[in-house]
């Protein structure tokens, strides 16, 4: 994730300054990724170095800077909504790795590393439903609300994935050819 | 935890197809208390509408017992298990059911009705359930004057008037777009918080998410469960999430 087009995207609301832009940022998404300020005032510094930021005014009371978009940076902003997120290249994605090595070493449990998993994701599924049920549908809980189905679709399309690993699996598995037994057919109706 | 509601012991339930002997349920043990939604998952052909049927008294296990509400439904009469089954249980299924020719109002009263409630009462009793749902302004429309959505809810209110405090889904939101889906879900939670214990089959795991419980059936075996998750908000940092 980009703190730096979150924080642009921020001030295109008006100045602000750091600790400002934290808390704004963790009310649109629930604190589902939290800042710290000294993340946010890094990329302040850098954006500035940028010419996307510039500093708006004097500090104020308690010393802190308020900073406000420039052109350049406003130009970047709208750049940055109207272009979908691109992966870059594929993710280390630990699931899919320790399956491919499950199916691929002898000896383990290829069905029982899937329900493991399917039960840790329907687990972290119903918190998330859990969280869900708690939101409510006033319009400042839009923003958050739409983080936190992002999180359940996630884990919904990882169970899809499974139940999908799991019934290749079988299959598989009911394929390969029994010794002696060429030519019988395959046994069906034995899954019920 | 108040008394079970439901409870499945060692229940096992074989079909006999010619000469093989299919074993839909193999021993499953399964409670579900009040305030309690539970979700059963699993390929098709895992048992779960088997288990479905035998929970509500449609189906008799080959072994094992079926307790509702404290009774044993292999000591009743056939009789008595027709009683429990409209006294004490209510079913949803995807296909609702309902009566076209009866107002949402009158589908919803006509089970206390058909149990000798006298007319009145039974039609109290259907508004409640009604505005539970969220439908008490549409009590008066036919089946065909309502959306998807608001059928399946009457077919909710229908399941749960009167004393019933067993509700049997099985796959509810079939036919539902994914938000209508959603929303019968909630009704569903709310009335299981409310005071039912429920039992939804579905292949939808965003759906079965609701559920406090989920049990994964596989060729008849319950092979595991996620029960309530240990530390609600581990997966976002603090309650401060909301």
């Amino acid at each position: 994730m980009s703190i730096r087009h979150g924080l642009l995207a921020l001030l295109e609301r008006g100045p602000r300054h750091g600790y400002q832009l934290r808390a704004e940022f963790d009310a649109a998404t629930g604190s589902t990724w939290p800042l710290n300020v000294g993340q946010v005032y890094t990329t302040l510094d850098r954006l500035e170095r940028d010419g996307l930021v510039v500093q708006d005014g004097a500090p104020d009371a308690d010393g802190r800077i308020a900073y406000r978009l420039t052109d350049d940076g406003r130009v970047e902003v709208g750049a940055w909504f109207r272009s979908p997120v691109t992966a870059k290249g594929a993710p280390r994605d630990e699931l899919a790795i320790k399956l491919a090595l499950a199916v691929t070493t002898p000896g383990v449990d290829v069905l029982a590393v899937v329900q493991a998993q399917r039960t840790g994701t329907m687990r972290q599924l119903q918190e998330l439903t859990r969280l869900k049920a708690r939101a409510h549908d006033a319009p400042d809980e839009l923003a958050w609300s739409l983080v936190l189905e992002s999180l359940v679709f996630r884990a919904e399309a990882e169970i899809r994935w499974l139940d999908h690993c799991e019934a290749r699996v079988v299959r598989a598995a009911s394929r390969r050819p029994a010794p002696a037994v060429t030519g019988a057919p395959a046994r069906q109706g034995s899954r019920r | 935890m108040s008394a079970p509601v439901l409870v499945l012991s060692g229940v096992t339930r074989e079909h006999r197809q010619g000469e093989t002997v299919v074993r839909a349920l193999r021993g499953v043990d399964l409670s579900v208390s009040l305030g309690e939604l539970v979700a059963v998952m699993g390929p098709s052909g895992s048992g779960k509408s088997t288990l479905l049927q035998l929970a509500g008294g449609l189906d008799t296990p080959t072994a094992g017992r079926v307790r509702v509400e404290g009774r044993d439904l292999a000591e009743l009469s056939r009789r008595q298990v027709a009683a429990v089954r409209r006294r004490s249980v209510g079913y949803v299924f995807q296909d609702l059911n309902l009566l076209p020719s009866l107002s949402a109002l009158e589908n919803v009263a006509l089970p206390l009705e058909l149990d000798g409630v006298r007319g009145g009462l039974a039609r109290r009793a259907a508004r409640a359930a009604l505005e539970e749902v969220g439908l008490g302004v549409l009590a008066g429309r036919f089946p065909d004057e309502m959306s998807g959505g608001q059928q399946q809810r009457v077919a909710i209110a229908r399941a749960l008037v009167g004393p019933r405090r067993l509700l049997l889904a099985d796959e509810p939101t079939g036919a539902l777009d994914s938000t209508t889906g959603e929303q019968v879900l909630r009704v569903l939670r709310a009335r299981c918080d409310a005071g039912a214990a429920g039992v939804l089959v579905t292949h939808d795991a965003r759906h079965a998410a609701w559920a406090d419980r989920v049990v994964f059936l596989r060729d008849g075996v319950v092979v595991d469960q996620s029960g309530p998750g240990a530390g609600a908000e581990s997966l976002l940092t603090g309650d401060g999430a909301r």
